[in-house]
């Protein structure tokens, strides 16, 4: 089965099934993921889905766009592979993804 | 030392210009109302609203700051979102609107900084001038964003880890002195109290006079212009003077301290005085006043109305409070519940930059479009059976109460913080508080208020 991991600020591991077309938020809260809320369902407006991409994947996953870039600027946390996980859908050849949950959520 | 105040006191009278401006403004206020003949007359009195039903849709105006108290509020938004989910009233008190009541339409507005602006006014009317102090939460990106970026670092998790001590043991003072078995009113005793001690925590105002805090932003969050509250324009112009006076004070004071060996401290001044952008920011009085009335009122009858309607709400469904006691690890949830509730601010406005078409309507450029969140909290389309408090509900989580886009509430994690606090020390101690009359609400277009609530405190057995 295609996983995607993420790894808590306490050094902690949780995998979620990769679930082709469904955002990285969504499978990280349907899965209880802890440290991602997701308040805004996945619009990019709220910023508590942030993770930070491990930076071996970065290239391949792409950066932010502007909406989202907007709401990342905000966060004292931000790092240069920060990402807001609603806003990254997943396809096949995310298998083995892995990223970085920041210590608080803003 | 005494160099040291003198100095002070130095400082402080160079900010005397920014007093006398005020001084101004209130003159010419003061001469405006003269001249249009509104001096000393009320915008509003309070009248019987009659029940939705009753209206045509387009007389439906929900500016009117008695909807609330009046209990009708529930009714009109719900007969709005179902009929005409983006509604135009066209001759309210405070001139046109739109109404925004869908959650999602709501989203989409308040995501969409580009056409949506939140310039220059975040409620319905106009505050009189001066009043209109610049404040972020009114300022369009990129402005907006160096002005957030200053301060946020105070209410930032990072920094609450650094406060949550001395707020839990701020709350556990105020805990213990209260009356058992004898009713008193919870508004003034713990939802003011507690707020004015975070507030005074969050800026490290001097602890005795922080009611002080809580008096101003009253005053200054209820003048019948903006939104259709009680507050005197010749009292708020005075309080207006001795709050720039006192913030300025504290902040010179501040300076004074470190310069003189104190640790610095993890408050908003201190955070402001070793930050490179604005360690000046007393030169810029208007920035100053800006941003510390900003998390000032922000913070302050947001966060009491949520300590008091969490009381209100576990009366009205009191099985949720017996799910509760046997589960105190829902207290998290059960806070964002609370807020989604209790919304405690009803609305934030916009201003549409351009042309657009909103969900089948089309909104000029100029128009006022006002975003109901407290209508978005109550949509079927998202919170099942959305009047009851649902301690464990799933998404409460998803409430718009604090907004979402870049204006998102700052002050979110502080909120949240504050109320889990609360709830968590009040468990340990009280069996039941029992509402034992009928609350009473503040009357506003902005501020959903709760006055005064008589409760009565069953203490846990002992043993
Ligand atoms: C339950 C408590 C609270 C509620 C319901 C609340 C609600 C809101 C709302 C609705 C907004 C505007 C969001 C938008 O335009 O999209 C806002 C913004 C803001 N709030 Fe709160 N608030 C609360 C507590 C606090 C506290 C405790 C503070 C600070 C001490 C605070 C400071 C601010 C600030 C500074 C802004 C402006 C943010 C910006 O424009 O970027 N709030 N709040
Ligand atoms: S879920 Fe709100 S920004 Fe991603």
């Amino acid at each position: 089965m295609a996983v995607v991991t993420f790894v808590s600020h306490d050094g902690d591991t949780h995998q979620a099934p990769l679930e082709e077309g469904r955002s990285l938020m969504q499978v990280a809260t349907e899965n209880a993921v802890p440290g991602i809320d997701g308040d805004c369902g996945g619009e990019a407006a709220c910023g508590t889905c942030h993770v930070v991409v491990d930076p071996a994947w970065a290239e391949r996953v792409g950066s932010s766009e502007a909406g989202e870039e907007g709401m990342l600027a905000m966060n004292p946390e931000r790092e240069p592979t920060s990402r807001l996980s609603c806003q990254m859908v997943l396809c096949e050849a995310w298998d083995g993804l892995t990223v970085r949950l920041p210590e608080f959520q803003m | 030392m005494t160099k040291i105040r003198e100095a002070i006191t130095a400082k402080v009278q160079a900010t005397i210009p920014m007093e006398r401006q005020i001084q101004g403004a209130h003159l010419y206020d003061k001469t405006r109302r003269w001249v249009t003949g509104t001096n000393g007359q009320k915008m509003f009195v309070e009248s019987p609203i009659p029940p939705v039903d009753d209206l045509e849709i387009g007389e439906i105006d929900l500016s009117n700051p008695f909807l609330y108290r009046q209990g009708r509020w529930q009714s009109y938004f719900e007969r709005l979102r179902k009929e005409a989910p983006v509604h135009y009233q066209a001759n309210s008190p405070f001139g046109p609107f739109w109404s925004v009541t869908r959650h999602a339409d709501i989203i989409a507005v308040d995501k969409n900084h580009d056409v949506f602006s939140a310039e220059p006014f975040i409620v319905i009317g106009v505050p009189p001038r001066f009043m209109d102090i610049e404040m972020f939460i009114a300022m369009d990106p990129p402005r907006h964003d160096l002005q957030r970026q200053a301060v946020q670092g105070v209410v930032a998790p990072k920094n609450l880890r650094e406060m949550e001590g001395l707020i839990r043991s701020r709350v556990r003072e105020v805990l213990d002195d209260l009356p058992v078995d004898e009713p008193f009113d919870w508004v003034q005793k713990v939802s003011v109290e507690l707020t004015a001690r975070m507030l005074a925590t969050l800026l490290d105002f001097p602890y005795e006079q922080r009611r002080k805090l809580v008096q101003w932003s009253d005053l200054a969050a209820s003048m019948e212009q903006t939104n259709g509250g009680p507050s005197d324009n010749d009292e708020v112009f005075a309080e207006m003077r001795s709050t720039v006076r006192e913030l300025s004070a504290l902040w010179y004071d501040k300076a004074a301290r470190l310069a003189g060996g104190e640790e610095p401290g993890f408050d908003l001044i201190t955070m402001l005085q070793s930050n490179e952008n604005t360690k000046d920011l007393i030169d810029r009085p208007m920035e100053f006043l800006g941003n510390l009335t900003l998390l000032i009122v922000g913070g302050n009858d947001t966060t009491r109305n949520s300590m008091s309607g969490g009381v209100l709400a576990l009366n009205q469904f009191p099985e949720q409070f017996e799910k509760l006691k046997a589960n105190p690890d829902l207290i998290p949830n059960m806070v964002s519940e609370i807020i989604r509730w209790q919304t405690p601010l009803a609305y934030m406005r916009r201003i549409a930059k351009k042309d657009t078409i909103l969900n089948g309507q089309f909104i000029r450029e100029g128009d006022k479009v006002v975003m109901w969140y407290a209508s978005g909290n109550r949509d079927e389309a998202v919170f099942e059976r959305p009047d009851e408090l649902i301690i464990d509900r799933p998404n409460a989580r998803n409430h718009i109460a604090f907004g979402f886009g870049v204006h998102r509430c700052m002050g979110n994690r502080l909120a949240e913080m504050q109320l889990r606090i609360l709830w968590e020390e009040l468990l340990t101690r009280f069996e039941d508080i029992d509402v034992v009359a009928d609350p009473e609400y503040v009357q506003s277009n902005f501020v959903r208020g709760i006055s005064r609530l008589m409760v009565r405190l069953t203490p846990k057995a002992t043993g």
